[in-house]
């Protein structure tokens, strides 16, 4: 597969793209109120509090939505593949946009119970989401 | 009913360049066509213009999506201006309207030129233009969170949404269909379509998946053209020749989470709380509506825009759409009239307002819309972006 088209890096979102160097999916958690902050910010905005930093996650959650790419956009790039956004397990309304691998494109469901894996791009890691190994 | 700012702003006058798959003019030139023309059917001069507005400025990326700006066109034009805006954070393409209508407003301006460029055929000639991502280079700005994961094209998102609505709605592809089958047959009828051929519901399904749920026939067609309006504050558009076309309501609200992966409802898109803004700003009801120019550069943002205007109830848009007679020229509400962007092509949402003057002042000849249609909803946009209006004709 082609390589990854990747984020410029800035103090707020640098842990959730590095972290998976230790395995850890980072989402931004407010220290008082404990809300999850996506993306990242250093501002609650539940509680207003300024107490907000990069915390590690269960790495699981469920699949919101998905689609099965089918077009060859550019030469190289492998078709299908799926993309989706997947809500964490600890807070609902925090989606995180990724590829679901280790998938047959026919098998991917809305629901579906998925966990966290990374996969490193140049000084990055980037999060993918599979089907939970049950 | 408090006096809102756009009940005294009309559209007074329309143009259209030639609209093509591959120009043999500049981007620049399409334009000026479009304004001269604009300018000209509203019965005023270069002299008049006092304010200018597009959507989303100049974007000099070679992608053809915002080839022209504000300041191109006034030294083109040699126009002299009180007021001038373009920019991308706006509800949508319509935000230059929005703009223009606070403009006229604040005493600014009488005469606003809107234009909207697009000359995205001629650079998807070349390389892969249109990408949302700049292979080697890292990435920023709205897309940023999808950056690693191949999404390439706005279709991705859109299919991400629209995967969601099917699943949401139980819409069939049968069902989905209608909308690509109605527009080409309103293309037909429709000179400067660049799609004319009538399409069936076999061909609709036959035609390629993009990705899950979309499929080719669901999205809009990339051109070479430019589209201009201009909006009179209203006591001048009284004076010129065509009866105006009243901004009766606008919805241009941000009550919600402007994110590609927030957004709260994904399935409806952004449009419900913009709708609702705009019909609170006036006394009529959708069941007034004759026509409607709803936004489609993806066949999904028409059926969200039904449901979120009021047409049908949520999650009604399969029954309503069904067979395709209510959308239809002849049906209780023709819906994209000219051929939409779908077929008609991408002039994005302003194709759409240059349709829905058309209709509204009979000038449709083969495919105007009988009975003296007066009333037309329009909308723009999909995902976290949307804009509406209500134009009226006097």
């Amino acid at each position: 597969m082609i390589a990854r088209t990747l984020p410029v890096i800035d103090r707020d979102n640098e842990a959730y793209w590095t972290w998976g160097r230790d395995g850890k999916l980072a989402i931004h958690r407010c220290g008082d109120c404990d809300y999850f902050v996506h993306p990242p910010v250093p501002f609650c905005p539940r509680c207003e509090g300024r107490n907000v930093a990069p915390r590690a996650v269960s790495g699981r959650g469920r699949v919101v939505t998905f689609t099965v790419n089918h077009k060859a956009w550019v030469p190289g790039l492998r078709v299908p593949y799926i993309l989706a956004l997947v809500a964490i397990e600890e807070q609902d309304d925090v989606r995180l946009a990724c590829n679901i691998v280790d998938c047959h494109a026919g098998e991917v469901t809305f629901g579906m119970a998925v966990e966290v894996l990374f996969e490193q791009a140049e000084d990055l890691w980037a999060p993918l989401f599979r089907p939970v190994q049950s | 009913m408090t006096a809102f700012a756009e009940k005294n702003t009309a559209i007074s006058g329309v143009g259209m360049s030639e609209v093509s798959r591959g120009a043999t003019k500049s981007a620049l030139a399409l334009t000026a066509d479009a304004a001269l023309e604009a300018i000209a059917d509203a019965g005023l001069t270069r002299a008049d213009i006092d304010g200018i507005a597009t959507w989303p400025g100049e974007r000099a990326d070679g992608s053809g999506f915002a080839p022209v700006g504000c300041a191109a066109l006034q030294d083109a034009l040699r126009l002299e201006v009180g007021w001038y805006a373009g920019g991308g954070e706006a509800p949508g393409q319509y935000g230059a309207v929005f703009n223009a209508i606070g403009a006229i407003a604040a005493g600014l301006c009488r005469n606003v030129l809107i234009f909207r460029t697009m000359y995205e055929a001629t650079a998807r000639k070349t390389a892969y233009a249109n990408s949302l991502l700049r292979e080697g280079q890292r990435q920023a700005g709205p897309f940023v969170w999808y950056a690693p994961y191949y999404t390439y094209a706005a279709a991705l998102q859109q299919a991400l949404f629209f995967n969601l609505y099917v699943h949401k709605s139980g819409i069939t592809p049968e069902q989905v269909g209608q909308i690509a089958v109605n527009q080409r047959r309103n293309a037909a009828l429709n000179p400067n379509a660049i799609y004319r051929t009538p399409i069936t519901l076999d061909d609709y399904l036959a035609s390629p998946i993009i990705a899950t749920p979309l499929r080719l026939y669901d999205c809009d067609v990339p051109i070479d053209g430019a589209a201009a309006i201009i909006v009179s504050r209203m006591d001048v558009a009284r004076d010129l020749p065509n009866p105006p076309i009243r901004v009766e309501a606008i919805g241009s609200s941000m009550r919600y989470r402007n994110s590609w992966t927030q957004l709260a409802e994904l399935d409806t898109q952004a449009q419900p709380k913009v709708a609702e803004m705009m019909w609170s700003r006036t006394n009529l009801k959708p069941a007034d509506v004759d026509i409607a120019q709803l936004y489609d550069g993806f066949s999904f943002h028409t059926i969200n825009w039904l449901e979120n205007f009021g047409f049908c109830e949520r999650y009604g848009a399969k029954d309503f759409i069904a067979g395709g007679t209510r959308i239809a020229l002849d049906g209780e509400l023709p819906v994209n009239t000219g051929g939409g962007a779908l077929s008609g092509g991408r002039l994005h949402a302003y194709g759409a307002v240059h349709e829905a003057c058309t209709q509204l002042w009979g000038r449709g000849g083969e495919r105007q819309v009988k009975g003296d249609p007066q009333i037309c909803a329009t909308s723009t946009s999909g995902g976290p972006l949307a804009g509406a209006m209500l134009l009226v004709r006097d």
